[in-house]
């Protein structure tokens, strides 16, 4: 529990963030007027030490929280860049244990690291342990894009007993029925996908993802940050104009692709930056239902 | 865990492990599929295609000089191979293809492992003017490259899937991640008691069938019930649908019969119940062949329609509660189940069938003469002939079709005396 500063405690204030999780980051990002960059990368990828520097390459070239991604056999969320990736950092032999290494190392950069881990990772750790794990290495939480609430109970009490946030993911499909359920069950933030489908670069994220924040926010303050298909600045920004957060992981995961590792972490940290610039530029017209203005 | 019943749950096992973007589908499907079987438009037009398409009800035959070598006790095979197309499959298929149509849907998307799933698929999407795309692994288009073909003069797309093993697993990702992009418009007619609710339920309610008609004809022809049911189990539809109507049978045997491969100790294998621990895979909890971190491993058989890592809920649940027994076959044994009923009573099974004659053979030892074997005759093999060939050195190359030189090529050898039973399969 060394590594993280001020974790003793998972006690959730009264805008239900923790202490350890992505809240206050998010929160910070709203008092200065604009959405939080989300930045994956798989770790492992190409090497653990390389995607442990790439991590904190994005920490320092802007971005608010890193996502952690942990390679699975079967990844059925995700598009071909990170099944990729996954798959050559499986076959390197990436394992759980060098996520939290990652954590760690994303904590001291002064970033919240939240883990994405398809769930059967963390139940063969076992949900108790892996949620005490995960903190003790700096963790912020856990994304889950194959766990819905409703399976969820174990992981509810264990982040509950460490102060993890649990981010689910709502998805344009969702019916007003089930946006409550999840919203209910988030900490941290709700992650919108802003289409349907896997993860990759889209040409557009158009109108749909704009539609499923504002029926998100009907019933839910928690911030809502939009995922899948973001590549550049500018799509950051259109994002970032009704958002409170832009996720970006297949195009921050392809710069490290095919390339020697030092231009690749050059073109990471171009990227970073672009998007980073990107979530500044947004025009913020439509957050007035977050409640965002009490904090400008 | 909550103690507290949750739907779609067999005990522990099943559940909905699946991206929030496919829950209103599966509400959606679950909510059609109560209505449909309780509505008789629905179930009369199922009934009239199992009758005048499938050729149902499918027979039984009972094969007395193969159950010459299963210790003298009587074998009945339900002879689900007979039914158009020439596996159980189009049983699930039809009813899921009437759904498509009932939920307004106009393509489907199947998950196949040796071809017959989606073979099926593709000749139910013709007859009721669906769109149809089928993702198969490349390890299995390869395998099985006879019923790539028959899939695509059907008029269905064929998508060989070249990452993670390119076998069955892969196929059922591949197809998961077009239904979260198309779902709006596309069913994923899933082929197996596997995957989130309604699923597993659905499928074995779908499959009922052959129980449901096999029990009744066991009892005209004998007029008592099997001591013992046995199917091969992959992802264990045709088990499930042959089980179903005997469970409440507490004197009838329910064995499951998994793949053995190369044997259990190598690892080469797909027998889930003989290895593996609780975990999730395509949505349910069940028994799942992984490494100590979760991953999900690679499984081996001949037959590639066991090559699966994980197993329908409801087998967990039964082989559990000690409802079902479950065991394997090697991929040896299998192979010389699969000859003996080819050269004994001139049926020509499956492979993966043919690994529930080779626990048929075992359990009629067990029973002895009196005993009544009842096993689920799921598919013929046709489809098998290229491995069959390969196996028992009958062609000389993948093209040929001549006996390689030296091949033993015996005929009408089996009929052995009781004498040699005891010895097992090999004449």
């Amino acid at each position: 529990m060394t590594a993280v500063p001020a974790d003793a405690t998972g006690a959730t204030g009264a805008t239900g963030a923790t202490d350890r999780g992505v809240g206050e980051v998010l929160a910070a990002c709203r008092r200065e007027g604009r959405a939080a960059l989300v930045g994956y990368l798989s770790v492992g990828y190409p090497d653990v030490a390389t995607s442990i520097r790439a991590m904190e390459t994005m920490c320092a070239a802007g971005v608010d929280v890193v996502e952690v991604g942990m390679p699975y056999s079967d990844p059925l969320m995700d598009g071909p860049v990170i099944q990729r990736a996954a798959a050559e950092a499986l076959a390197n032999g990436v394992g759980v244990d060098h996520v939290f290494a990652a954590t760690e190392a994303v904590r001291a950069a002064g970033v919240p690291p939240l883990v994405m881990s398809y769930w059967n990772l963390v139940l063969r750790r076992g949900v108790p342990t892996y949620a005490a794990d995960l903190a003790a290495a700096g963790g912020a939480g856990l994304i889950t894009p194959d766990l819905v609430p409703d399976e969820a109970q174990e992981w509810i009490a264990a982040s509950d007993e460490h102060g993890l946030d649990r981010v689910f993911l709502v998805a344009p499909s969702s019916t007003p029925e089930r946006i409550s359920r999840v919203t209910e069950a988030t900490r941290g933030f709700v992650y919108a996908a802003s289409t349907m489908g896997v993860t990759g670069a889209r040409a557009t994220v158009g109108g749909t993802a704009e539609d499923l924040v504002r029926r998100t926010r009907e019933h839910t303050s928690t911030p809502v940050c939009v995922g899948l298909g973001v590549s550049t600045g500018e799509q950051a920004a259109q994002i970032a104009s009704f958002a409170d957060g832009v996720i970006v992981g297949s195009a921050l995961v392809s710069c490290l692709m095919d390339v020697e590792v030092e231009q690749g972490l050059e073109r990471l940290d171009a990227l970073t930056r672009e998007l980073a610039a990107g979530v500044r530029a947004g025009v913020r017209a439509g957050v007035s239902a977050s409640g965002a203005e009490a904090d400008r | 865990m909550s103690a507290a019943p949750r739907p779609g749950r067999f005990g522990a096992f099943g559940g909905r492990y699946v991206p929030e973007a496919l829950i209103p589908a599966l509400e959606e499907l679950d909510e059609a599929r109560q209505k449909a079987m309780l509505d008789p438009e629905f179930t009369d037009e199922l009934e009239r295609l199992h009758r005048t398409y499938t050729g149902r009800p499918s027979i039984i035959t009972e094969v007395p000089r193969f159950a010459a070598h299963a210790g003298g006790a009587r074998v009945i095979l339900k002879r689900e191979d007979l039914n158009h197309t020439g596996s159980h499959k189009i049983n699930n298929v039809l009813a899921q293809c009437l759904l498509t149509q009932r939920m307004g849907k106009r393509r489907v998307i199947a998950e196949t492992g040796a071809g017959q799933h989606g073979v099926a698929t593709a000749t139910a999407a013709a007859l009721m003017g669906l769109e149809c795309t089928v993702y198969m692994g490349k390890v299995d288009t390869e395998r099985q490259a006879l019923n790539v073909a028959r899939m695509r003069i059907l008029g269905a797309e064929v998508v060989a899937v070249e990452h993670g093993s390119a076998t069955l697993k892969d196929a059922i990702n591949e197809a998961l991640r077009d239904w979260v992009t198309n779902v709006e418009r596309t069913h994923y007619v899933l082929g197996t008691v596997t995957g989130p609710h309604p699923f597993p339920e659905m499928v074995r309610d779908f499959h009922a069938i052959i129980g449901e008609e096999a029990r009744q004809q066991v009892l005209d022809l004998t007029g008592r019930l099997p001591d013992a049911v046995v199917a091969c189990v992959g992802g264990g539809s045709n088990a499930m649908g042959i089980f179903h109507r005997f469970v409440d049978d507490a004197a009838v045997r329910l064995v499951g019969v998994e793949a053995g491969g190369e044997g259990i100790e190598g690892g080469r294998h797909a027998a889930r119940f003989a290895s593996a621990e609780p975990g999730v895979l395509h949505g349910a909890m069940s028994y799942l062949m992984q490494d100590g971190e979760g991953q999900t491993l690679e499984t081996h058989s001949v037959s590639a329609g066991l090559d699966y890592p994980s197993v329908g809920p409801e087998h967990a649940h039964l082989r559990d509660t000690g409802r079902a027994q479950y065991r394997y076959a090697t991929d040896e044994e299998a192979m010389e189940a699969f000859r003996l009923l080819c050269r004994t009573e001139g049926i020509i099974p499956a492979l993966e069938s043919a690994h529930a004659l080779a626990g048929a053979l075992e359990i009629g030892r067990e029973l002895g003469p009196d005993g009544l074997v009842l096993v689920n005759l799921s598919g013929r093999g046709d489809k098998d002939m290229h491995t069959a060939a390969r196996w028992f050195g009958l062609v000389e190359d993948e093209g040929g079709s001549a006996p390689a030189p030296g091949a033993v090529v015996t005929g009408g050898a089996e009929d052995v005396g009781a004498a040699s039973v005891a010895d097992g399969v090999q004449a």
